[in-house]
């Protein structure tokens, strides 16, 4: 069984006087300790595919199955949970809470589970050092470049012990080295944790470390192959 | 750490933050001022006009307060007397013989409000020996009178000098003495200091007929709160023809100046309050909206609503408690000055006072009461901010709102 099976997947927004066809009869599984990039131009649905994955959206047909629980029937209170143990989330703008230290962004997912103070705080430093910010656990992401703030982000992603990593252009407002740097260790943790990673991504800096690239156009898949990824530079 | 969340987030924008604390803080400051003085007031305008006139209630003849007349008087035996003053929270209780006469001086003649009182117990209410100025004070068996300042200045007279007394007694009787000046006291008011005498009672009683009656009893109790229950005591010990009256029903303009004022200050502190709240509304509105984004990856990442509104509540406590605190801990040393060293009010003011035979000081409270209620209008308003952020957040489409 696949991690993630994605059947038929549809989602129309009625917002404007047109409804917007923003994913179109999607179907694709997605398999554990993939490395996956979804590409496409702006206005593909790339996002909307990946939050519904996420939970963040509902399809209007179709279904998205994760480790054998149909999201599309959950309740929105229980895709909250769901979420929180299930899913890790890295933004393209790091998004981490400007009032806490790096420690305390990656401590606060573990807090919403309920975990306690000591192991947070173990869990916390040791995650900090596994994406290379020993140094950094008490700075405040104002201190940090964009680079380390994104892994921090990476950090909090892993906090919940998620079962796959849903990356919305997570390198797109990083420069070349950080991005790198940032790839580097995601293939770490990908090979290492067996974590799997969905990027969405127009990144081609992503793109070419991906394993497997998905290609939409207009909603709808126009492409989905198995890559060799290049070496990094 | 939810905690420490909010608190790190109201100080974000320090700027921000201070304004609307400060807003906070000068307005507790302004508004406990405000009340402690009208509160002060109120209770200081009843005390003294218990202290002066009527005790904060007391005994008279079923018609006498409508007629005024010596034929409605009463007496008080000995026995029930004791047992009044045995009553709980009843500290003083002085018995009056209250009538009108003319007093003549030689060649003027005046109508004077003539008293009769215990000398020593009146002294415990009135305080009447320290405003004495010349002369002597009374006792029991004194067979002199005390005269006001002002109406010993009418009659151009002094200390030894006879003075004739003539006016109507008991049932019709003639009432008439030639009863020398011991002292001149200057009582706190126009209307009194220029038309009021006091004698010792038995001399009072010989001369308007009165033998043991009096024609009130007026009580003081320690705190007015406890009001109802002496006056339930009391009635218990009233006889045929006698009843009992509260302060507020002996002075009625004194209890409807009270809630005019009281209510014109409460509107004035609403007012106050409204304002306060807007600024905290407005700064809770930019605290929300410019956060959605924030507010819509937490979310994402697993954060139920609940928990981020609990996060949002502590902070709009936090913004709006923080100047609470500081300005009640400010308003603190200024109140217990001020009750400690009263204003002394002039002009118009004390005019004013004096209208209502009220001493023209200006006094404060410090009642517990004036700080809490302050610490819950603020609350108040906290509890009535939160509505925006509970609306804000239920409505916030995470999804939408991180794609912008």
């Amino acid at each position: 069984m696949a991690l993630i099976e994605i059947t038929n997947l549809d989602r129309i927004y009625n917002t404007s006087a047109v409804p917007v066809h923003a994913v179109r009869d999607v179907t694709c599984n997605i398999e554990k300790q993939e490395f996956m990039a979804v590409v496409g131009p702006s206005g593909s649905g790339k996002t909307t595919l990946l939050n519904i994955i996420g939970g963040l959206d509902k399809p209007t047909s179709g279904k998205v199955v994760i480790d054998g629980i149909d999201l599309s029937t959950m309740p929105q209170s229980k895709l909250v949970d769901y979420r929180l143990g299930h899913i890790g989330f890295v933004f393209q703008a790091y998004n981490l809470i400007p009032v806490f230290t790096a420690r305390e962004n990656v401590e606060f997912i573990m807090l919403l589970q309920g975990v306690n103070k000591k192991e947070r705080e173990n869990r916390a430093i040791d995650l900090l050092k596994q994406v290379g910010l020993s140094e950094r656990i008490n700075s405040r992401p104002a201190q940090l470049s964009g680079g380390e703030q994104q892994r921090v982000a990476v950090a909090r992603a892993l906090a919940s012990r998620p079962a796959f990593v849903l990356a919305d252009e997570p390198t797109a407002n990083l420069d070349t080295e950080s991005a790198e740097s940032l790839l580097d260790l995601m293939e770490e943790l990908n090979d290492k944790y067996v974590m799997t990673f969905i990027f969405s991504t127009h990144d081609a800096r992503v793109m070419r470390r991906a394993r497997r690239i998905v290609s939409l156009q207009d909603g709808k898949i126009v492409e989905d192959k198995v890559v060799t990824p290049e070496k990094k530079q | 750490m939810y905690i420490s969340l909010s608190w790190r987030n109201i100080w974000r924008n320090k700027k921000r933050t201070i304004i609307v604390a400060s807003s906070v803080f000068f307005a507790v400051i302004l508004a406990a001022v405000m009340r402690s003085a009208q509160l002060g007031s109120y209770s200081y305008m009843i005390d003294s006009s218990a202290k002066l006139f009527t005790g904060y209630l007391q005994i008279q003849g079923e018609d006498y307060w409508e007629k005024r007349s010596l034929d409605e008087s009463i007496v008080i035996d000995k026995t029930t007397f004791d047992k009044l003053t045995k009553i709980p929270y009843v500290t003083h209780i002085t018995p009056r013989l209250e009538a009108f006469a003319l007093i003549s001086h030689e060649t003027t003649t005046k109508v004077s409000q003539v008293i009769g009182i215990e000398p020593i117990l009146e002294d415990k209410i009135t305080e009447v020996k320290e405003k004495l100025i010349k002369g002597t004070y009374l006792n029991n068996d004194s067979r002199g009178l005390l005269m006001g300042s002002g109406l010993a200045g009418m009659l151009k007279s002094d200390i030894g000098d006879s003075i004739v007394i003539y006016g109507q007694g008991y049932h019709g009787q003639i009432a008439a003495a030639i009863v020398p000046i011991s002292g001149i006291v200057k009582l706190p008011f126009k209307a009194m200091n220029n038309a009021m005498i006091l004698l010792p009672l038995p001399l009072a009683q010989e001369i308007f007929s009165c033998e043991d009656r009096i024609t009130s009893l007026p009580i003081l109790i320690d705190n007015i709160h406890h009001l109802e229950e002496v006056e339930e005591s009391v009635n218990q010990l009233l006889v045929e023809g006698q009843k009992s009256m509260l302060w507020n029903e002996m002075l009625p303009d004194l209890e409807q100046n009270i809630e005019v004022d009281n209510v014109s200050g409460i509107i004035m502190l609403a007012i106050l309050y409204i304002v306060i709240a807007f600024g905290v509304f407005g700064t809770v509105m930019m605290m929300v909206s410019e956060r959605a984004k924030e507010f819509a990856i937490l979310i994402s990442v697993g954060m139920r609503r609940r928990r981020l509104l609990l996060i949002l509540a502590i902070e709009t406590f936090m913004v709006s408690f923080v100047g609470v605190v500081i300005g009640i801990l400010g308003s603190m040393p200024i109140i217990f000055y001020l009750v400690h060293n009263p204003i002394n009010l002039s002009g118009e003011m004390a005019e004013l006072y004096d209208q209502l035979s009220i001493e023209p000081i200006l006094n404060f409270s410090a009642q517990p009461s004036i700080f809490i209620s302050q610490a819950l209008v603020v609350l108040i308003i906290a509890i009535v901010t939160i509505i925006y952020p509970l609306l804000f957040v239920r409505r916030l489409d995470p999804a939408k709102t991180i794609r912008g």
